[in-house]
């Protein structure tokens, strides 16, 4: 009996001997391990736990970058969901887009929306946007053995660098390595086709409105050659999602400018086809 | 062999309360005020380390006494709230489980350890209109030895707070401008026994919780702004 009383009550968080660091990720490890997925030592491969999203790209333009995704995500040959959400805002200025094992992926842009306002609150100052990039590094690197297994997440980092006063975007591989992109990528099943789509038209000195423009044909094409690419879906009114990071901040476009966009892009492409 | 002296508890105790205290007078007051739009955390503070800080969508924090054992307070507040809205919801983090966290946290540190932390601190959340059981502010004090206290309007913590709090108390108004409730601010913490009657704006730390904003509704105004919003 005498054991009972002696033993301290163990709190999770305590004055003393808890986690001291700003990261939100080490915090877990530490005080709440079993938050974090364990597939260590499991034998299975799991191609099929998870659905896969498609196709996202990223682009510079002047003033900025841009993020775009298709709203499609597939199970095997069939349509997991038609309107899944791949662009995520993770600050104020960056923005992180998914392509690969959808639940990971979610969760890791989740992670890092948290990690990144987590040091921000406790350092009281944001990361810097190279900080922020490597970030992700970390936890797509945690991810590996996920990956190994099949649950591969390669997601598209970008966002605006307020000490260069530029845009700027990662690409990432499921080791971890990050590589900095100079104009424009694109990951997932159709991004061969989008950033083929991309390199024709791509210019350094695009505005707003053109680099909407190129993005929507990108991935308009992108969905023309691979199936598993949503592309637009106008009996439901299904449009790709896009993001902007300018200096000012992160900024959704409207459906309506999306729509218009696609329109044009349509447009094109039935005059080419009429000639 | 030499004996261990007696203490009663009731000594002890009251050791104890009097050390913390006299370590949170020797600091200067912060006031946290409700006004129309928000919630108003305003404090003397020239320095760079500072005693307001945001712990998540709708919550702030403050502390005087220790700098070191509120920050930590500060920092233990934010895990316990990034790591909630993590494994629940962001709609799940309040502020009234955080301030009972705080309250037994402090309260544990109080009865167990042979220093008591130096501190007072408030836990300040505004309402979420969307969330019927939660769409008042909600305002708490935790003291040094872990006693809490909810509040309505306007909390004085920290200093030789007797004329601050005096001056809050007498001239506090509901719905207050951020204009009013401001200058009520700094017109009462230039009344502290040990403060300055000429208390320039760059020496306030000044935070809001801001109902008009959109996600997160913590903001720290720049000098500048305070002292464009005290001339108005």
């Amino acid at each position: 009996m005498a054991t009972r009383f002696r033993r301290r009550t163990k709190l999770r968080f305590r004055f003393n001997g808890g986690y001291l660091g700003s990261s939100f990720n080490e915090l877990l490890n530490d005080q709440c391990p079993e938050l974090r997925p364990d597939f260590k030592g499991s034998e299975l491969s799991a191609p099929f736990l998870s659905s896969e999203g498609t196709t996202v790209l990223a682009l510079r333009y002047e003033g900025g970058v841009l993020v775009a995704g298709d709203r499609l995500a597939t199970i095997g040959h069939q349509v997991a969901s038609r309107e899944i959400d791949k662009v995520y805002a993770t600050d104020l200025h960056s923005v992180m887009a998914i392509a690969g094992a959808a639940g990971p992926a979610i969760e890791m842009a989740r992670l890092l929306r948290i990690q990144l306002e987590h040091y921000e609150k406790i350092e009281g100052a944001p990361l810097e946007l190279e900080g922020k990039a490597n970030t992700l590094a970390q936890l797509i690197k945690q991810n590996l053995p996920m990956a190994m297994q099949g649950l591969v997440v390669v997601p598209v980092f970008a966002g605006f660098d307020l000490r260069r006063s530029i845009g700027r975007l990662w690409r990432y591989e499921p080791t971890g390595g990050r590589y900095e992109e100079r104009d424009f990528d694109s990951v997932g099943s159709g991004s061969i086709f989008a950033r083929e789509s991309l390199k024709k038209s791509y210019r350094r000195d695009l505005n707003r409105s053109l680099a909407i423009n190129l993005a929507i044909e990108a991935l308009t094409d992108a969905a023309d050659e691979d199936r598993a690419t949503g592309g637009v879906d106008l009996v439901r009114g299904i449009f790709p999602l896009i993001k902007l990071c300018e200096q000012q901040g992160t900024e959704d476009v409207e459906e309506e400018e999306i729509r218009e966009a696609y329109d044009r892009v349509v447009a094109s492409q039935r005059l080419r086809l009429s000639r | 062999m030499s004996m261990p002296f007696y203490v009663s508890p009731e000594q002890m105790t009251q050791d104890k309360a009097e050390f913390a205290r006299k370590g949170i007078a020797r600091g200067r007051s912060l006031i946290t005020l409700e006004y129309d739009e928000g919630i108003l955390l305003v404090a003397e503070n020239p320095l760079n380390l500072s005693k307001i800080g945001e712990i998540y969508d709708r919550i702030g924090f403050a502390g005087v006494g220790k700098y070191s054992e509120f920050d930590r307070l500060r920092q233990l507040g934010i895990q316990y709230a990034d790591i909630q809205g993590f494994r629940f919801s962001r709609e799940d983090v309040r502020a009234k489980a955080l301030a009972n966290l705080y309250s037994q946290m402090i309260g544990d540190e109080f009865n167990r350890a042979i220093k008591p932390l130096e501190v007072e601190i408030v836990v300040a959340e505004i309402g979420d209109p969307e969330s019927p059981a939660h769409s008042a502010n909600a305002l708490y004090n935790v003291n040094f030895d872990g006693s809490i206290l909810e509040l309505e309007g306007f909390s004085v913590i920290g200093g030789a707070n007797d004329n601050v709090k005096r001056h809050v108390e007498v001239n506090y108004q509901e719905n207050m401008t951020l204009e009013t409730a401001l200058e009520l601010g700094h017109d009462a913490l230039q009344r502290a026994e040990n403060g300055t009657s000429d208390l320039p704006p760059e020496s306030l730390e000044v935070c809001l919780l801001d109902r008009s904003r959109t996600g997160r509704k913590f903001i720290r105004l720049t000098s500048p702004d305070v002292k464009e919003i005290l001339t108005k």
